[in-house]
This record gives C-alpha cells, sequence and structure tokens, in this order.
C-alpha cells in the first residue's frame, strides 16, 4: 500500500507526500462512509419507533389519507386525550405499575440474597442451584401456563395482581442474581472482613457494607427487571380477563378504541405505544450506558 | 470445589446437605447454613412456580382433560396424546413454521449484527447515540412493535408499501400481512428489527475485550484484515457468539407474543409457531391434557437446544461463579 521508499531524491519525497495526500483523501471517504453507516444503522434502529410517533400526533383524517402525509402537519393531541379518557387505558398503566414494580421489588430482594450466597459463600447444591437459575433463563412459560392457570383458579387468584407478580419474579430471577452476583464478586471481600472484625454479623455486613456499595449494581438490575416484567404478554394474558385488571400489553394487543364503529383506530393505537413504551425508551436514553454493562457482564462472563 | 460432572446432581445435593450437617458447629458449617438460608426463597420459588407446575403439565400430558364442560371425566390416556401429536398436521405445520422462522431470523441477526458489531467497534464521536438507538427495539414491548410493524405493513396506509413505490422497487403495493409465503417473511423481519442491535450489542462487548495487539502480531506476521478475522476475531469471539446464539434460539423458539398480536397466527396457519399453537390448544380448544403435551414436548426442545449449544460451549453454569 504504502509508497517504495528505495527510490533516489526527490522521488522518495514526492511520492511520499503524494501517498499521504491518498491516505489522507482514504481516510476522509471511510470517515464518510463510516458516519453514513453509523447513520443508516441508527435510522434502522429508531425508524418505526419515529414512525408512530408521527402516526400518534396526526388528526383522524390525516391518518387514513393517500397518498402518505409523513408529518403531521399541525400535529394534533387529540389520539392522546381519547385514550387517557379510556378507563382501559388508564387502568391497564396502573396495573402494569403494580404488577411490574411489585414484581423488580420482590425479585430484588430474593435475588440479592441469593446472588451474595452464591458470590461470597461456599453451600452445598450450590451447582445444583446455579443449574436451576439457567433453567429458569430458557424456561418456556407455555410449559407451566395449564397447571398455573388451574391452580390460580381454584384459588381465586384469577384478575389478582399476585397471579402476574409471582410468575414475574420467577422469571426475572435469573438477570437480577446473574447481574448482581457479577456487581458482588468484583467488590473486595476484605471490606466486609473488617466489618466483621469491628463486629458486625455477617448479615449485617452484607446489608451495611455490601448493599450500599453495590447501589449501582442493585439499581441496574432494577431497570432490567422493571423492562422485562413490564413487557410481559403470555401471563398477563392468561391470568387477567377483567377489564380494569388487563396490564398495558393485554389492553393493547386488544385494543378496540373509542368508538367501535370506526375504522381501525389506529391513531389511538399508536398513541397507546407511544405511552406505553415512553418509561422504556427514556430508561433507556438515561441509563445506556449501565444497561449495556449489565447486559453484556452476563453473556460475556456465562 | 470439585467439578459435578458425572455424578447425579440428586446425589451429589444430597451428599452435601449430609455434609453440611455432619460440619454443623464448625465455621465450614455455618457457612454452609446461611448459604442455604440465603438461597432458600429464590430456591423455593423457582420450585413452586417452575419446578412443581412443570411437573403437574408432564403429569397432565397423559390424561385426557377438557375445560369445555364442568366436571367432565379425565381419564387416563398414557401416551396417546403423545401419539395423537405425532399425527397431528397442524403440529408439524407449527413445528416448520417455528423452524423457518427461529433459523432464518437467528441467522440474519448473527450476521448482521456481527458486521454491526464489527463496524462500530472503536470509539468514535456519537457512540453514547448509536448504544441508545440501539436499546430502542430491544426494550420496546414486543407486542408493541408488533403493532407497529401491523400499521407499517397495512395494505393501504402502511408506510412499507409508500416507500417501496416512491423508490420504485414495487410499482404495485404489497399486501403484506395476506399472502403467507409474504407474511411469514414480514414477520421475520420484524423479528430482525426487534433482536439485532442486541445481538451487536453482545458481539460488541465481546470485540472490545480482544487486545489490539493481537491484530498487530497478525499483520506483522502478513496476515491480511479477512485472515485475522476469520484466525483472531471469531475463535477469541467463539464463546461470547455461542451464548448470544444459545439464548436468540430459544428465544425464536418460544416466541408467542410476536405471531400472535401481528398475525395471529394466519393467514390459515402460515404463521402459527408451536407456542401459539400450544396456547390455542389449551385455551382456545380448552384441551389442556393435549395441550400439556404439546407444551411438554416445547419443553422438551428447548432442553434439546441448550444441551446441545452447552456441549459445544463447556458448562456456563461454572461462568456464573467466578
Amino acid at each position: 500500500m504504502t509508497a517504495p521508499a528505495n527510490t533516489v531524491g526527490v522521488h522518495v519525497l514526492r511520492s511520499a507526500a503524494a501517498a499521504g495526500r491518498v491516505r489522507a483523501r482514504r481516510k476522509l471517504y471511510q470517515g464518510f462512509g463510516f458516519y453514513a453507516f453509523v447513520a443508516g444503522f441508527v435510522v434502522f434502529c429508531l425508524a418505526p419507533f419515529v414512525w408512530t410517533l408521527l402516526t400518534s400526533l396526526k388528526g383522524p383524517t390525516t391518518i387514513f389519507e393517500v397518498p402518505i402525509r409523513y408529518l403531521p402537519t399541525p400535529p394534533n393531541l387529540s389520539n392522546y386525550v381519547d385514550i387517557f379518557g379510556l378507563d382501559r387505558f388508564r387502568w391497564a398503566l396502573l396495573n402494569s405499575t403494580i404488577v411490574a414494580s411489585s414484581a423488580t421489588a420482590i425479585s430484588l430482594v430474593i435475588g440479592s440474597l441469593c446472588a451474595y450466597a452464591i458470590a461470597r459463600l461456599n453451600f452445598p447444591c450450590k451447582n445444583l442451584l446455579l443449574a436451576l437459575i439457567l433453567g429458569i433463563a430458557m424456561f418456556p412459560g407455555i410449559a407451566i401456563i395449564g397447571p398455573l392457570f388451574r391452580q390460580f383458579n381454584a384459588w381465586g387468584l384469577t384478575n389478582n395482581y399476585l397471579a402476574l407478580i409471582l410468575p414475574n419474579v420467577t422469571f426475572t430471577l435469573p438477570i437480577c442474581i446473574w447481574t448482581l452476583t457479577a456487581f458482588f464478586s468484583e467488590l473486595p471481600s476484605e471490606l466486609e472482613d473488617s466489618a466483621r472484625v469491628d463486629g458486625c454479623t455477617r448479615m449485617q455486613a452484607f446489608y451495611k457494607i455490601t448493599v450500599p456499595l453495590s447501589a449501582p449494581g442493585v439499581f441496574t438490575a432494577s431497570i432490567l427487571l422493571f423492562i422485562q416484567a413490564w413487557n410481559e404478554f403470555l401471563f398477563a394474558r392468561t391470568f387477567m380477563s377483567q377489564p380494569n385488571r388487563l396490564t398495558a400489553t393485554v389492553a393493547i394487543a386488544q385494543f378496540e378504541g373509542a368508538d367501535q364503529a370506526a375504522q381501525y383506530p389506529w391513531g389511538q393505537i399508536t398513541a397507546a405505544s407511544i405511552v406505553i413504551t415512553l418509561p422504556l425508551v427514556i430508561l433507556v436514553l438515561l441509563f445506556q450506558r449501565r444497561i449495556v454493562s449489565g447486559l453484556t457482564a452476563g453473556a460475556i462472563k456465562g | 470445589m470439585a467439578t459435578t460432572t458425572g455424578r447425579l446432581p440428586g446425589r451429589w445435593a444430597g451428599a452435601g446437605l449430609a455434609n453440611a450437617w455432619a460440619r454443623r458447629g464448625t465455621q465450614e458449617g455455618a457457612e454452609a447454613r446461611l448459604g442455604l438460608l440465603l438461597a432458600a426463597p429464590a430456591f423455593v420459588t423457582i420450585l413452586l412456580i417452575a419446578v412443581i407446575p412443570l411437573a403437574q403439565t408432564i403429569l397432565d400430558s397423559l390424561f385426557q382433560i377438557s375445560l369445555k364442560f364442568e366436571n367432565a371425566p379425565r381419564p387416563f390416556v398414557g401416551l396417546d396424546n403423545y401419539g395423537s401429536a405425532l399425527s397431528d398436521d397442524s403440529w408439524f405445520n407449527a413445528l416448520r413454521v417455528t423452524g423457518l422462522v427461529a433459523g432464518a431470523s437467528v441467522a440474519a441477526e448473527l450476521v448482521l449484527g456481527m458486521i454491526i458489531a464489527l463496524l462500530i467497534n472503536h470509539a468514535f464521536r456519537g457512540r453514547g447515540l448509536v448504544r441508545a438507538a440501539v436499546l430502542v427495539p430491544w426494550a420496546l414491548t414486543t407486542v408493541v412493535s408488533a403493532k407497529m410493524w401491523a400499521w407499517i405493513y397495512d395494505g393501504r396506509y402502511g408506510i412499507a408499501n409508500d416507500l417501496l413505490m416512491r423508490l420504485h422497487l414495487i410499482d404495485q403495493p404489497i399486501i403484506f400481512l395476506v399472502r403467507p409465503e409474504i407474511t411469514i417473511w414480514a414477520m421475520v423481519a420484524a423479528e430482525i428489527w426487534k433482536t439485532t442491535p442486541f445481538m451487536a450489542l453482545i458481539l460488541l462487548a465481546g470485540l472490545q475485550l480482544i487486545a489490539q495487539e493481537l491484530y498487530e502480531a497478525a499483520a506483522l506476521d502478513g496476515a491480511s484484515r479477512w485472515q485475522a478475522f476469520w484466525r483472531v476475531t471469531l475463535p477469541i469471539l467463539r464463546p461470547t457468539i455461542l451464548v448470544a446464539l444459545l439464548f436468540r434460539t430459544i428465544d425464536a423458539v418460544r416466541m408467542f407474543d410476536l405471531p400472535r398480536v401481528l398475525t395471529n397466527g394466519g393467514p390459515g396457519r402460515s404463521t402459527e409457531t408451536v407456542v401459539l399453537y400450544a396456547y390455542n390448544t389449551f385455551f382456545t380448544s380448552l384441551n389442556f391434557g393435549y395441550g400439556s403435551t404439546l407444551a411438554v414436548v416445547i419443553f422438551l426442545i428447548v432442553t434439546c437446544v441448550s444441551f446441545i449449544f452447552i456441549k459445544v460451549l463447556g458448562a456456563p453454569t461454572q461462568g456464573a461463579r467466578r
């Protein structure tokens, strides 16, 4: 690639300068091509979301116009007003919030204790436990849905938040335990040892030293768990049937709109989609670095 | 601790418990008991919500259970349900659909994800923006993404047709969700959109662990970039690739939300995945015996897939301990 350097005098300088110019130009093209690729990739990732946002801001007639009008001019918030006027939708948001945050909290408590044991202690059945956790991460929910459905029916738990919180806790445990185990293992155990020398019990050392120090890990885990629980669909669809007990995912899948006689209500569906995913998108934008490190830590170490 | 390969986990667990009991009072014994105590809530949760119901599903699969009528008899039928599955065309169709969708989408994700990861594998301005953009499809609710794609694919007002027409790639609008041979690929495209970014992210994290010196050494030895990719990058990245493939393949086999909301398995049964078919057997046909049978088979498929990957990979449970 580089110019031959063993020619004489001026030639050397000239060809070197020429090579330098070529290289600089190539670098420029490469830089340009690179950013064009990156821009294309970002558009690829965001386009469906942006299109949904644009649609949600259109008035009822603009949406169903041919040829398509890309920009909502003027923007119109009527779809958002409509969906927030629906009892079902407001319930759905509340239900999802209750289920996802309870499941996250419970999973964090159970998972952090378990993760601490895995990271710090030697105990029997440890490998069995690790295998079980890996199994849960790959477990198909359909394989337990029949018995859970019948059991929850028998116990009167259908349309009860508990029927969703319990499976969500179970299926968020693997990510919770993996993220926190990785975090606890990175904390030097000397910190706890010295606390114990000063008279703390092991549990005191855990919740006075380890937990506060791993707040970033707990926070990362809670975001991952919340997103997973918020997005859950299979169990939510099965165990909840009353209109005011549906979660957001089920509500949007069954959305019929305020006026059922009208055309399929794409305006309201897109608006509801934006409202439901906005919390997630905000979490992602604010905490992208943490989320990426949390996600990849498990995958790479595992 | 000794490795447990070749030992029965149950026997090993029993021996471990006995051991912990024998060592009670010692420092080690105290540690073992505390460990068991702390792990117990997770253990019990998994047992109650996953292991016991799974056992119940296996048991149910041996009975004929219909919830259509209250107090209907529930005779024991042995392996008859499994026999029915072997002659059920719809089930084989669902297997074929799942295999096709999982194979095509995971393969495309791996190739695309690898290209993206290689290209963005160095520091550049706006990297945070890219990372955030990548996470949007990943974090997005699958149900919502299915609705989005249904709107994009809409026959008359959908933007997909509009863009393709404007670019003169087609001169007639395509009715994406009506013709089976097109619908299945439309679904695969939606799946690829949602999961490729995540694949790229995982692979990128793996790439960043490769020491630059290795490439310099390879270049000194006269390797081209292409050779360096095959001889340096891929071998080192292998565990990462396998883990990513394992989880993506299993997710694809478990696929339910996307076909349920985008097409509901249609047109006909052309996009009906195994989980969707089993789900409909449970909750539309209310046939809990046969549904359980299909669920057990799905569980076995997932188990086989993961065993194959783990065999190739070496036990990943060991990794989680580090």
